[in-house]
This record gives C-alpha cells, sequence and structure tokens, in this order.
C-alpha cells in the first residue's frame, strides 16, 4: 500500500476534562484506530451518532489534538488544519461567510494566499461552474438553499485545490430530494476531479451509494474501527440492484445484531 | 349571477369582484387602513403623548405642569433668538465627541476582551465593577481632574458609551460559530487574517448594536456632564432652568433632547441599512420587528 495518503496507526483518543477526572478511568472516545485511505480513493466512516466518527474526522483535519498514535497525511505529521485538507461541515450556515458573495466565498482561500484577483476569478469561475452554481455567482448565502449552500462549501475547498476532501454529514440536514441530488453531484465532481473523499455518515444507504470503502466506526464500549468492507460494484449505482441490496442488508445486520458497534 | 356556493375548498369565486370593491370602499376600512399607516409611520404615537400631555396639563398650573402650547410660549424667547439651536449644536457636539471616542476605545478592547481569555479574565470584573456606577457619580472626580473645560464632559459621556460598547463587541467575539474560525484555518488563513476577515466581518451586528446602545448612553449622560461648569447646552438648559422656575424651558429641552437622540438614532439605523446590511445588521427596530 504505497500511496496511502492518509495513515493511521493506534491513534487513540481521550478528551482533556475526561483526563482531570480523577476517580472515574477515563473513556477513551477512540481506541486504536488503524486506517490507510489511498489517493482519490471515497472512504465512508460509518457508524452511530456519538461513536467518534466526528472525532476522529476533527483530527484528521487538524482541530482536535489526538491523545496516542500517529495520523500522517502525505508522510507528514497531522498537527494543524491544512490547505490539503479541505472540510465541508455538516452546517453550511455555521461555515459560510454570510457577508460575502458565493464568489467571494469560493475565493476566500484564495484571497487569503495573496493571489492576484484576475486569477482567482478565472478558478472560482472554473469550480463555481464545475458544481452548478453558475447562475448564482453574485448572490448573498442568505439568498440560497441548503443544498445550494453546501455546493459554496465545496466549490470554496476544490478552488484551494485541497486534495484530500472532509465531509461530515454534509447532506445530513437537506430534505430527501435534495440529498439525493446532491449525491450524485458529489460523485460527478469526485470523478472528474480525483480528490480522496473521507465522508462520514450514519445512513446506511447513502454510505453504500457513495462509498468506495466503508469504515464501520463501533461506538462505545468497543470504540474504534469495527470493520472495512470494500464496495466493488460501479457508479452510478441504483439502489434497487441485487449487489446494492445485499451489501446495505449485511451492514444493516452489523448495526442490529452487532451488540453495540 | 355568480353562485354563491363553493365548488370545491379553495373555491375564490366566492369573492367575486363587487365583494372586494365593496368591502374596500367601506369607511370603516378606509379608516382602519389610514391608522395602520400612522400607526406605523410612529404619528399616533405621537399624537396619543401630546393628548396625554394636554390632558395631564389641563389640572396643573403651568408653573408645575406647562402644556404645550404653554412650552411653546414660554420658551419662545430661546426658540427665536437661536440660543435653543445654539444649545442643540453644542450638545450635540459633546455627544457625539464623547461616543465616537467610546467607540474608538471601546470596540477594540472588546475584540480583545472577546478575542483571549487571559485579558477577558483579567478585565471582567474591572467592567463588571465600573458598568454599576454612573457617570454623574464621577461628575466632581472629573472636573476636579480634567477641568472645567470640554475635556471633563466629553470623557465623562466617554465613559457611560465604553463599557456598553466593550460587552456588546466581546460578547460577539464570544459567540461567533467555531466552525467559522475552523473553516478559515483549514483554508489556509493565518490568525491576523481570521481576525480581520472572518471575526470583525462576523460580529459587525452586535458591534452595531452597541454602537446603536452607546449612543442612547451617550444621550442620557449629557445632563451630567452639563450639569456644573456649563454655560450652554440642553443639559445645562434643563439643569438651570430649575433656579428661575422656568419649567416650560425644562420640558422644551426635555423634548429636544428626546428627539435629539431619536434622530440620531433614526441616522444611525439608516447607516446600518444602507452600508451594513450584508453583515446582517438588524435595523428593523429595538424588538427585532
Amino acid at each position: 500500500m504505497g500511496n496511502a495518503v492518509i495513515k493511521i496507526e493506534h491513534l487513540s483518543k481521550v478528551y482533556d476534562n475526561d483526563l482531570n477526572k480523577k476517580r472515574t478511568r477515563p473513556e477513551p472516545v477512540l481506541w486504536d484506530i488503524n486506517l490507510e485511505i489511498e489517493k482519490g480513493e471515497f472512504h465512508i466512516l460509518l457508524g452511530q451518532s456519538g461513536c467518534g466518527k466526528s472525532t476522529l474526522l476533527n483530527i484528521i483535519a487538524g482541530f482536535l489534538n489526538k491523545t496516542n498514535g500517529r495520523i500522517s497525511v502525505k508522510g507528514k505529521e497531522v498537527s494543524k488544519p491544512g490547505q490539503d485538507r479541505g472540510v465541508v461541515f455538516q452546517n453550511a450556515d455555521s461555515a459560510i461567510f454570510p457577508w460575502l458573495t458565493v464568489r467571494q466565498n469560493v475565493e476566500f482561500g484564495l484571497k487569503m494566499q495573496g493571489i492576484t484577483k484576475e486569477k482567482r476569478h478565472s478558478i472560482s469561475e472554473k469550480y463555481v461552474q464545475l458544481v452548478g452554481l453558475g447562475v448564482h455567482t453574485e448572490k448573498y448565502p442568505s439568498e440560497l438553499s441548503g443544498g445550494m449552500k453546501q455546493r459554496v462549501q465545496l466549490a470554496r475547498i476544490l478552488a484551494n485545490d485541497s486534495e484530500i476532501l472532509i465531509m461530515d454529514e454534509p447532506f445530513g440536514a437537506l430534505d430527501a430530494q435534495t440529498r439525493r441530488v446532491m449525491q450524485q453531484e458529489l460523485i460527478r465532481i469526485w470523478q472528474k476531479t480525483k480528490k480522496t473523499i473521507i465522508f462520514v455518515t450514519h445512513d446506511i444507504q447513502e454510505a453504500v451509494l457513495l462509498g468506495q470503502k466503508i469504515s464501520i466506526i463501533a461506538s462505545a464500549p468497543k470504540v474504534g474501527i469495527f470493520k472495512t468492507y470494500s464496495i466493488d460494484f460501479p457508479y452510478p449505482r441504483n439502489e434497487m440492484d441485487n449487489a446494492f441490496r445485499q451489501q446495505y442488508l449485511e451492514i444493516l445486520g452489523h448495526f442490529d445484531f452487532g451488540r453495540g458497534i | 349571477m355568480n353562485s354563491r356556493i363553493s365548488q370545491y375548498p379553495g373555491d375564490l369565486s366566492i369573492l367575486d369582484e363587487n365583494d372586494v370593491r365593496r368591502k374596500k370602499n367601506n369607511p370603516l376600512t378606509i379608516l382602519q387602513n389610514f391608522l395602520r399607516v400612522l400607526l406605523k409611520k410612529g404619528v399616533l404615537t405621537w399624537l396619543v403623548l401630546a393628548v396625554i400631555w394636554s390632558i395631564a396639563a389641563l389640572f396643573y398650573p403651568p408653573t408645575f405642569f406647562p402644556g404645550i402650547v404653554q412650552t411653546l410660549v414660554g420658551s419662545q424667547e430661546i426658540i427665536l433668538d437661536g440660543t435653543l439651536f445654539q444649545f442643540v449644536l453644542i450638545s450635540a457636539a459633546r455627544v457625539y465627541t464623547g461616543w465616537l471616542f467610546g467607540l474608538v476605545l471601546g470596540i477594540p478592547v472588546g475584540l480583545f476582551v472577546g478575542r483571549s481569555d487571559i485579558v477577558r479574565e483579567l478585565v471582567e470584573p474591572f467592567i463588571n465593577f465600573f458598568r454599576f456606577v454612573p457617570a454623574i457619580a464621577f461628575l466632581t472626580l472629573f472636573i476636579m481632574w480634567f477641568g472645567v473645560g470640554e475635556e471633563s464632559k466629553v470623557i465623562l459621556i466617554m465613559y457611560s458609551t465604553f463599557f456598553i460598547v466593550v460587552i456588546n463587541t466581546a460578547a460577539g467575539v464570544i459567540s461567533i460559530d467555531k466552525n467559522k474560525i475552523q473553516a478559515a484555518r483549514s483554508l489556509g488563513a493565518n490568525e491576523r487574517q481570521i481576525f480581520f476577515y472572518v471575526i470583525i466581518p462576523a460580529i459587525i451586528p452586535q458591534i452595531f448594536t452597541g454602537v446603536r446602545l452607546g449612543m442612547g448612553s451617550a444621550f442620557t449622560s449629557i445632563v451630567a456632564a452639563e450639569m456644573l461648569a456649563a454655560k450652554e447646552g440642553i443639559g445645562y438648559l434643563i439643569f438651570t432652568s430649575r433656579l428661575y422656575f422656568h419649567t416650560d424651558w425644562i420640558f422644551i429641552g426635555l423634548v429636544t433632547l428626546g428627539f435629539m437622540g431619536f434622530f440620531s438614532d433614526k441616522f444611525l439605523r439608516f447607516i446600518g441599512t444602507v452600508f451594513l446590511k450584508k453583515y446582517g445588521v438588524k435595523t428593523e427596530g429595538n424588538f427585532g420587528k
């Protein structure tokens, strides 16, 4: 496995305020996580709420410090957020900048790096088009729907040339129809840009629909990666296919009979 | 002839045009709509206030509680010879100067207090101590320390603006969504850029609220500022008129002060609507409607 972009070895996380409690033994949120994600891979982290999948994501993004173990991106130890790892937050309203237009939001990272206005414009134009916001460039976020706001987040990190897209339940707050459209769009954009995607969800169907690899995260007390599936069938996937349903049921079985995954 | 029975739920044919016209031209409806507009524009409020004032004044001698006409007639000389207008300008200059200094000092302090835990822990007791000590309590000290000139008055007004601006600004910084800062950081922004390009624009609404409340605070201190050692100004007029038993001058002073504040706030809200709308500044009114 020479071309792993993200390499996680024996990673553990205990929250500091748990450590400070003297009497009880600290409960780890993550325990002995081992994970390798290859370049260009669409990797799903699947788990129930509270299982620590967002914690793992925040450590990869560099927002949280690990307690133990190693985590490296392209051979470099992760210690802080970086431009190489772009984050799409679940709540777009909290993450995009409402005082900037769609174009200015998309250009934010470029502006921070001091890239000239003309260059910024041509880059933002390309990605605004790619995510399908071409006619909305001069609008403010308050004029956009939930799905369009997620497109802005996506365009923003694509324009910033992040190699790895970290997505924390990005479609969780969308209505069912919009979510479907966004799932198809994400596949299209991923195939076009060949980015590495780490995608957190608790929705098994979404996981099987999108992922090449699905890592099931077990919740307490057996915190850690329970199993990683490789999903081989081609895109676009259809929920009605036999292979899809079998895969879905197999994963569902872990949650139904797994006793505390 | 239209059938008056609706064909299916939601059938609007029951509202035939004549009905609508009749309803529209009904004198009662016209009056209602007219009153609604007056209420919305604030005219009704002023009318009610004037009526209450006039009725209340009927029961008392003018030296105790003058009515509107008595107030205007009594204040005729200071209105006509330009004294009142001059006093307005002088007081406004003091209020705005003190207020501006309060903003210039208060906003940066608020940003630091909100941004740094250490600064906040250091400064918070101090702020919570002094914000309960009213400006007027410092009157004698300020005159002693800063003299009888403009400085002491401006500093007094600055004092009463400062804390409210600090508190609102700091509260804005503290309540900022951490996702915004994380997003900016992972987009490659450094700490300085996060401060100027994320934190400040994100809290413009809270700063603006502080600015507006600070203006109110500044106006409430003008009388204190002009109580002693002033020869001019609306506060001086209100405070000194008691010596001459000129109750009507006190009234005209109160009304003028109220209008000055009223129009200052209107102006601020106008600025907010025109220039700061994209930052999410709400300018509809005090009650958010």
